[in-house]
Parts: C-alpha cells; structure tokens; sequence
C-alpha cells in the first residue's frame, strides 16, 4: 500500500476488489400518466469475488430488478453498477456472468447438450471444445443419461439444472440467479440447493441469488441481504455463513444455527424488532 | 376403446361418403337428372378412369403451376416478414401494402398478367399462385417472429448476442411453427388461385382450361371427372403442408 505503484497495478487492483459493486442505484419506472413507481431507491451493496450473497423480500421489493441491473438487462435511473472493476455494460458484453432465470427459458428445439452448447456456440468455441465442455457440465448437474433427450422430455427440476449448466458454461466468474428453484415443489428444491452448494464449491464464482425462501437464503448464502418494498430498499445485511461451502449438506438444515439464522431474518423481514437492538442481536 | 376410435375416424366418414355417393347416383336415375345440369358419381367415374392419362396430365401442369407459386410466395413472404419484423420501417411500408393485396380477389389479376406475360406462357398463373400464398404466409411469419418469449430475449441479451445471431437462434425457430402454418392455408390457395387461374386464358393442358373446355363441349362427365382430379391435387398440396407442419412443430407445441 505505501510503496508508489504503478497506475496499471492500481486499476487492476481495483478490478479484483469487489466482483459486484453497487453504489446509490435507484431504478424508477415511469407509470402511465405520470404516475411513477420507485422500483429501488438509493440502494448501494458490494459482492467479494466468490461470496455468495442473497437478496430476499416481499414481492415488489425490487430484488428481481437489482439482479437485472447488475445484469445489464436494464439500466439504473441514477447511481452507478461495476461489475469486476467495470461497467455493467461493458461486463455484460465481455461476458463476465452466467445468469439463470426462475424460468428455465431452454430452447425447445435444442436437445439437453444442445441448449447447453449454447452460450458457447454463440461465442465461438470450436465443435469439439463445446462437445467436451457440455458433456462436462452435463455430469456436474447429474444429466448424463440426458443429454440428448429434448426440454419437453425433463421435469421441471431436470430444465432447471440445464439451465444452471448453460449458466455455467464459460466458467464464469459470476453467477447471477432470479429465483431458479422457485417453481420447483420443496423436496426438488432442497435436492437442488445441495447440488447448487456444491456446485458452487467447485466453480468457485460468486453468486447473487433472488428468492423469497428465508430457509433457501440462510442454507445457501454467506450473506443475506433483506430488502423492503415501496420503495425498494436494502433493509439489512446479514452474515450467515454456515460453514465453508463444501461441508454444508443436509444435517446442516437440522442445525441450531441454521434456525437461529432463519427466525433473525424472519424478524428482519417483518422488521418487527427497531434497527439498533437488531444490530446488537445478529452481531 | 382404440378399436371405437377407428371406427370413428376411419370408419363412419367413409360410410357416409359412400352412402352420399349411392344417394346422388340414386337421384340421378331415379329423378331422371338430365348429364349437363348433374352427371351420376358412377358416370364420373367412368369419365374419370377412361380419360386417366389426360387427367393426370393436366393435374401435372396446373400442379408444377401450383407448385412454383407457392415456393415462390413462401419464400418472398418469409424473407419480407424476416425483414418486417427487424427494420421498423419495411414494417410501416409493406403493411398496408400487404393488407391490400390480402382483399384483392387475386385470379382477377390474371387476364391483366396475360397480356403482360404473353398468352402462350405459364407464367401468370405462377405469379397467380404466388401472390395467394405471399399474404397468409407473409401474416404468419410476422407474427411467428414476435412470439420470442422473453425469457429467451433476456437470455440473448445477456450473451450479447448479435440481432442476426438472435434471430437465427431463437426468433427464426420460435416462428417456424406460425411460417408452416401459413404454408398450410397457402397450399390450398395455390391450387385454387393456379387451376381458376386457367380459366380466364393462357395455354391448354392445365385441369382449369380442361374443365372449361369439356363443359363447353357437352362432355358433363368428364368435366367432373376433371373436378375430381382438382380435388385429389389440392389434397395432394394440403396433406403434404400439413405433414411438413407436423413434422415443424414437433418439438415446439410444449
């Protein structure tokens, strides 16, 4: 820090700082007669590479549009979104994350490696690189015996590990997910998040993850954002890290923590107890 | 259960074909029907099975007439829909162009095209067929185009995906289903718009100029016998689409 660096080691410094950093974004969407909805207001969080961060509240909380910032779907009416040290933009063109929507969204026509094939197809990876690279993918989600079968032959769990497995294809140092699970029934769901935990320790990417399961965010995250609605707004952070993400499996479910972890963001959601004796409680 | 079914889909319709076929043959006798206001099924028959060749060569010519208008038509209408659906402006232009040509009675056209194309020429029954199928097939490929679900736009925009590489990804595929369906209703109004195509001029040979001439001759049977080889073709035309549809939209009804 004291010695004088050159300005290229500064930038790049700054670049492995923070793999999500969001500072002061507000999102309005202009209503119908000018009426105007506040979507997210004055929101401001920062991802450390590899960590796992969900964002969780009520409906129209604006956890959802968040992720579409941060994502480049859609742009923020003020403030500012860096995504590895650049512009949301310009990380969306560079192809810096992976995202997975709570639809899968695979294409009907396309078998299980071909939907997977995809993102890889479309930036040029040679035939027999993406051969290899899908049927790798395909054996992480656990889809071997699937890989030819076509979307309309899969469960709904199946899809949606397909999807995950597209959203992984180029290793990306950024996973963005909007509510993967949320159609599946709870004991898929419980089965995915185990593989998605241990999927994650593989890959070692950081992860932003929407929900709206308070179980689903305190298994899988190291941090728990809690949000409120109208405005949307970032109502507290909240560290959970229930042991290193290899070793958490099923026991931890049964776990003290666990369920101490989740009644603190249930009390934060219904944000019953005032800030200052919350801050002390979770600290 | 599964034999009920065949009986039903197989079964009953054939029935009744041939019961409405004793019926009209029992009419013609029976009332003393004179040939030219309606000739019996059985003396169509007769027409039909002795005049095979003819037949047969006049479904080939009004077919091949048919035929080069449709993929003619299909093919302008899919490349005008593709360019609709992604400039703004061809949209604004072919709309109500298109629109028009829809209520335009398209076989009105053709003595205008004869006299453009030369009498002794196909051509103007070709373009005949084309303009009938350009409109059902230009219709549906457009709005095919604008099905892409969102899910998949968001997708492509995340993978920032080209326009072109998004279209021939997810926007062409998603539009096949709706391009077959406008080939299906195209397919008979290819038949239809090249066989009356005939009617009003152009070289002999075809089943339309066939059909107007034997009328003309008094020969009532094998008029109708000539109908009924129009009949087989547009089959012919509609259950190769609709196969073709099937085929298309296998993967994609889900």
């Amino acid at each position: 820090m004291s010695a004088p660096a050159p300005v290229g080691t500064d930038a790049s410094r700054t670049e492995a700082t923070f793999a999500v950093e969001v500072s002061r974004v507000s999102r309005v969407f202009a209503g119908r007669k000018g009426a105007s909805v506040t979507a997210l207001d004055d929101v401001s969080l920062t991802v450390e590479p590899g960590e796992f961060v969900s964002l969780i509240g009520p409906s129209g909380c604006g956890k959802s549009t968040l992720m579409r910032l941060i994502a480049d779907l859609d742009t923020p009416t003020s403030g500012d979104i860096r995504v590895f040290g650049t512009s949301a933009r310009q990380a969306r063109l560079n192809q810096k994350y992976g995202i997975a929507f709570q639809q899968a969204g695979l294409l009907p026509w396309r078998t299980v490696t071909g939907n997977i094939e995809l993102p890889l197809e479309l930036h040029g990876a040679g035939k027999a690189a993406r051969k290899n690279r899908a049927r790798e993918l395909i054996e992480l989600v656990g889809l071997s015996e699937f890989a030819a079968h076509y979307p309309d032959q899969l469960s709904g769990g199946m899809q949606q590990r397909v999807a995950i497995a597209r959203a992984l294809a180029e290793s990306p140092s950024l996973l963005l997910m909007d509510e993967p699970f949320g159609a599946l029934d709870e004991m898929t769901r419980e089965r995915m998040q185990n593989e998605l935990v241990r999927i994650c320790g593989e890959t070692r990417a950081a992860v932003v993850f929407v929900t709206h399961s308070i179980p689903e965010a305190v298994f899988l995250s190291d941090r728990v954002v809690v949000m409120s609605p109208r405005p949307g707004r970032i109502r507290d952070l909240l560290s959970v890290k229930l042991g290193a993400t290899g070793e958490r499996g099923e026991n931890l479910r049964e776990d003290e923590a666990f369920f101490h972890a989740v009644s603190q963001v249930r009390e934060l959601l219904h944000g019953e107890a005032p800030n200052a004796v919350r801050g002390v409680d979770s600290r | 259960m599964r034999e009920t079914s065949v009986v039903r889909t197989a079964v009953a319709p054939v029935a009744l074909g041939v019961a409405v076929v004793l019926l009209w043959q029992w009419a013609v006798t029976g009332l003393d029907i004179a040939a030219f206001i309606l000739p019996g099924p059985f003396a169509i028959g007769e027409q039909f099975a002795n005049n095979l060749d003819n037949v047969f060569a006049g479904m080939l010519v009004t077919g091949v007439n048919a035929f080069i208008g449709l993929v003619a038509g299909a093919v302008l209408g899919i490349i005008i829909a593709i360019l609709a659906a992604l400039i703004r402006l061809i949209d604004g232009l072919a709309a109500p162009i298109v629109s028009a040509l829809a209520v335009v009675p398209i076989v009105a056209l053709a003595p205008v095209l004869y006299t453009m194309f030369g009498a002794g020429a196909e051509t103007a029954r070709q373009i005949v067929a084309a303009l009938a199928v350009f409109v059902p097939v230009y219709f549906n490929t457009l709005k095919g185009l604008r099905q892409v679900r969102p899910v998949h736009r968001d997708l492509m925009s995340s993978y920032a995906a080209t326009p072109w590489q998004s279209t021939k990804v997810v926007t062409l595929p998603t539009a096949v289903p709706y391009v077959f369906t406008g080939l299906r209703i195209g397919s008979s109004l290819a038949v239809i718009s090249a066989l009356v195509a005939e009617y009003f001029g152009g070289p002999v040979g075809g089943l339309g100029r066939a059909i107007t001439s034997s009328a003309s001759s008094s020969n009532y049977g094998l008029a109708w016998a000539y109908v009924l080889g129009s009949i087989l073709l547009g089959l012919l035309f509609y259950c190769a689409a609709l196969a073709l549809e099937k085929l298309a939209t296998r993967r994609t009804g889900g």
